[in-house]
């Protein structure tokens, strides 16, 4: 099981030929992920070797998922060019599109989800600005480091690369079913309560860590999804209790505008609705070790 | 980034909404020039990006160019919401026979844009939002389909408008939109959005967000102002550093930008046990760490007279801790006697034993190597209550 990725999932990577696709196309297959091949215009028809395995490369994503029956598409793609990417795998109808890239302009993303949305949402897109997605033991579509932690009961979804990586090495001995980095663009195509939903309908999924950060109202919306509709034990982390107002802080959706977006409210909507929340990443993790330690 | 008014002014005029005139002067002999030359009745207004700027005697309605020097001689005096004026608007001055508002931005929360309209302008527009919620029509914008003429009417038919003067607006409504698309923009607001008594629609005020991140395809504003920043934050921009000042103790350099938000919450949680010292700053370092990005966050944050500590917090994803250690020892021979105050390093993940062994053989005076970050927290913030 896991979500959204698996051991059936076959990868193709567009923007594989650059230095960035090459790298982390290396770092995926010695993770273990299936990858069938890459996409670039001006290089279909040409092999690359990586890691030992010579990958085809496709013209499009159709041609890819015509020739591979690839079902993922992994975006390592520059900004200016992310948004025409989005749009031929949603033309595709790629079933799930992992958009690495940060820096994309927000009118950008927004229209590759408007798009996505008014051909039907047959695409999932998970990011952009974000590590990707992995299922420890199954298949990583992205950057996160594949041996951080293996196969286990624990469900997380982050807003952050490295506090997903984080929390990943924090419990480590107990392992995960899928680890997700949602994003920290202010339009991103899975939010936290996708996989909310997702985890809570995966039996190999026990109990969920959730992991926000200031800017938006994604954490707030998560926390009224789960009041209702999610029956196994989640903890939560929200990281900013200290950034000014006005500030972006790194991420370019982490930012307290005014009043709102603010870590407290945040951490106060899930506790209003029965969710832990730890003061540290170290205090959240411990905060799971009880929750497993019950199960 | 927020655009001051004047430049809102200017690419509105750019892209064809109908503004009135308007110059910036930044001392009372340009205003009173500006003045000259748009003639007649003016309006000067200081330029901050700041609300209530009438209340804070930054706007005022002139009649000839003596005045028109006046004015800006006691508005380039003030300092509104903190932010000292620093140049005036010398706008062309209107009849003004009623006041609308409109807005488009981005609505993150459901993906989308969102138009904001009313007939009932001028006024603060949260304050309208909050006391009379129906006479603020919020209509949803898609990004793919925009706002062609058909919506633009619906929207101002929403926000109050009769059929005569809806059919007026809309045009400029579309306007805006273009704005809003062709700058990258999160944000165009009008307030007000006028009707003269001579019947003319005018975009009287406006306010501007750009969205950082789409620079690269508007090579044309490099020109244009920005905000003055605080010198080591200008520093850590020539390095191509994301740093960000604080007003706290313990100094933070981390890799990725939600472990390093959250270093600065462990810390000021640390801190309650320690004299309350807080973070002096965001910086994310990101995936590479060589020593020279290490030296150039370093020097950046020593440059700090506030800092008493500094916390290096980095979990090895990508970026393999040996890395990092290499990259801290480099930065300290490079940086030699300027670097002052310790160090609590923190290292975990990818290659974390060559890392560790490799910080322990240097054994540098200034360097405390500590195995968690809630500990590391810790030290850092017990080192700077010293």
């Amino acid at each position: 099981m896991a979500i959204f990725l698996d051991e059936n999932s076959k990868i193709i990577v567009q923007g594989m030929t650059g230095s960035e696709g090459m790298k982390h196309t290396g770092r995926m297959l010695k993770g273990g992920s299936n990858i069938v091949g890459g996409v670039n215009p001006r290089k279909a028809g040409e092999t690359v070797e990586v890691e030992g395995k010579t990958l085809p490369i496709f013209g499009t994503v159709a041609e890819a998922m015509a020739a591979t029956g690839a079902n993922v598409s992994v975006a390592f793609v520059p900004p200016a060019f992310s948004k025409a990417a989005a749009v031929e795998a949603i033309d595709a109808e790629i079933p799930l599109l992992v958009v690495i890239t940060e820096g994309i302009p927000v009118h950008d993303s927004a229209s590759f989800w408007a798009y996505n949305v008014s051909k039907g949402a047959k695409t999932r897109i998970i990011g952009p600005n974000c590590p990707g997605i992995i299922s420890p033991g199954k298949s990583n579509a992205g950057i996160t480091p594949s041996d951080i932690t293996g196969f286990g009961p624990i469900g997380l979804v982050s807003k952050s690369g490295t506090l997903t990586y984080q929390m990943m090495y924090e419990l480590r001995d107990i392992g995960m079913s899928t680890a997700i980095g949602i994003g920290g663009d202010p339009v991103i195509g899975t939010t936290h309560i996708d996989a909310l939903a997702a985890f809570q309908a995966d039996p190999e999924t026990k109990a969920i860590v959730l992991i926000g950060e200031i800017g938006g109202d994604s954490e707030e919306k998560a926390a009224a999804y789960i009041k209702d509709n999610v029956t196994k034990p989640v903890v939560a982390y929200v990281a900013g209790f200290t950034a000014p107002e006005g500030k972006t802080m790194g991420h370019a959706g982490a930012i307290v505008s005014g009043s709102a977006g603010t870590a407290q409210a945040k951490k106060e909507a899930f506790e209003a609705v029965g969710v832990k929340v730890g003061k540290t990443p170290s205090e959240t993790a411990a905060l799971m070790r009880e929750v497993i330690a019950s199960l | 980034m927020d655009l001051f008014e004047y430049q809102a002014r200017d690419i509105f005029e750019k892209h064809g909404v109908p503004v009135l005139q308007g110059l910036t002067a930044d001392t009372p002999e340009e205003a009173e020039a500006a003045a000259a030359k748009i003639g007649g009745t003016v309006v000067v207004k200081a330029q901050v990006k700041a609300g209530g700027r009438g209340k804070a005697g930054g706007v005022k309605v002139v009649h000839n160019p003596q005045q028109a020097k006046e004015a800006a001689e006691a508005i380039l005096r003030l300092v509104i919401k903190d932010l000292p004026v620093k140049r005036v608007m010398i706008a062309e001055g209107a009849k003004i026979a009623r006041e609308f508002y409109f807005s488009v931005l981005l609505d993150r929360s459901n993906r989308t844009f969102l138009s904001l309209c009313s007939v009932e302008g001028g006024m603060d527009i949260e304050q309208l939002a909050e006391e009379r919620p129906e006479a603020l029509a919020k209509v949803a914008v898609d990004a793919v389909t925009g706002i062609d003429l058909n919506k633009a009417l619906a929207i101002a038919k929403a926000g109050g408008f009769d059929e005569a003067t809806a059919a007026k607006v809309a045009p400029v409504l579309v306007k805006l939109y273009e704005v809003f698309v062709k700058e990258d923009a999160t944000l165009v607001e009008v307030n007000p959005l006028v009707e003269t008594e001579d019947g003319r629609i005018l975009a009287l005020d406006g306010k501007v967000t750009l969205d950082d991140n789409a620079e690269f395809r508007h090579t044309d504003r490099e020109e244009m102002e920005r905000d003055a920043l605080d010198p080591l934050e200008a520093k850590a921009k020539a390095w191509d550093l994301n740093y960000v000042k604080l007003d706290g103790e313990v100094g933070i350099i981390g890799n990725g930008a939600g472990l390093v938000m959250s270093t600065l919450d462990v810390v000021a949680y640390a801190g309650e046990k320690h004299g309350g010292v807080r973070p002096a700053n965001f910086l994310d370092i990101g995936g590479g760490a060589s020593a020279e990005v290490m030296a150039n966050g370093l020097d950046v944050i020593l440059g700090d007279k506030q800092v008493k500590s500094v916390f290096v917090n980095v979990f090895g994803g990508i970026t393999a801790c040996d890395a990092v250690a290499n990259g801290i020892v480099g930065a300290l021979e490079k940086l030699g006697s300027a670097a002052t105050k310790p160090l609590v390093v923190r290292l975990d993940g990818n290659n974390v034993a060559v890392g560790r062994r490799i910080l322990a053989e240097a054994n540098h005076p200034l360097v405390t190597v500590v195995a968690t970050m809630d500990e590391a927290a810790d030290k850092a913030a017990e080192l700077a209550n010293r």
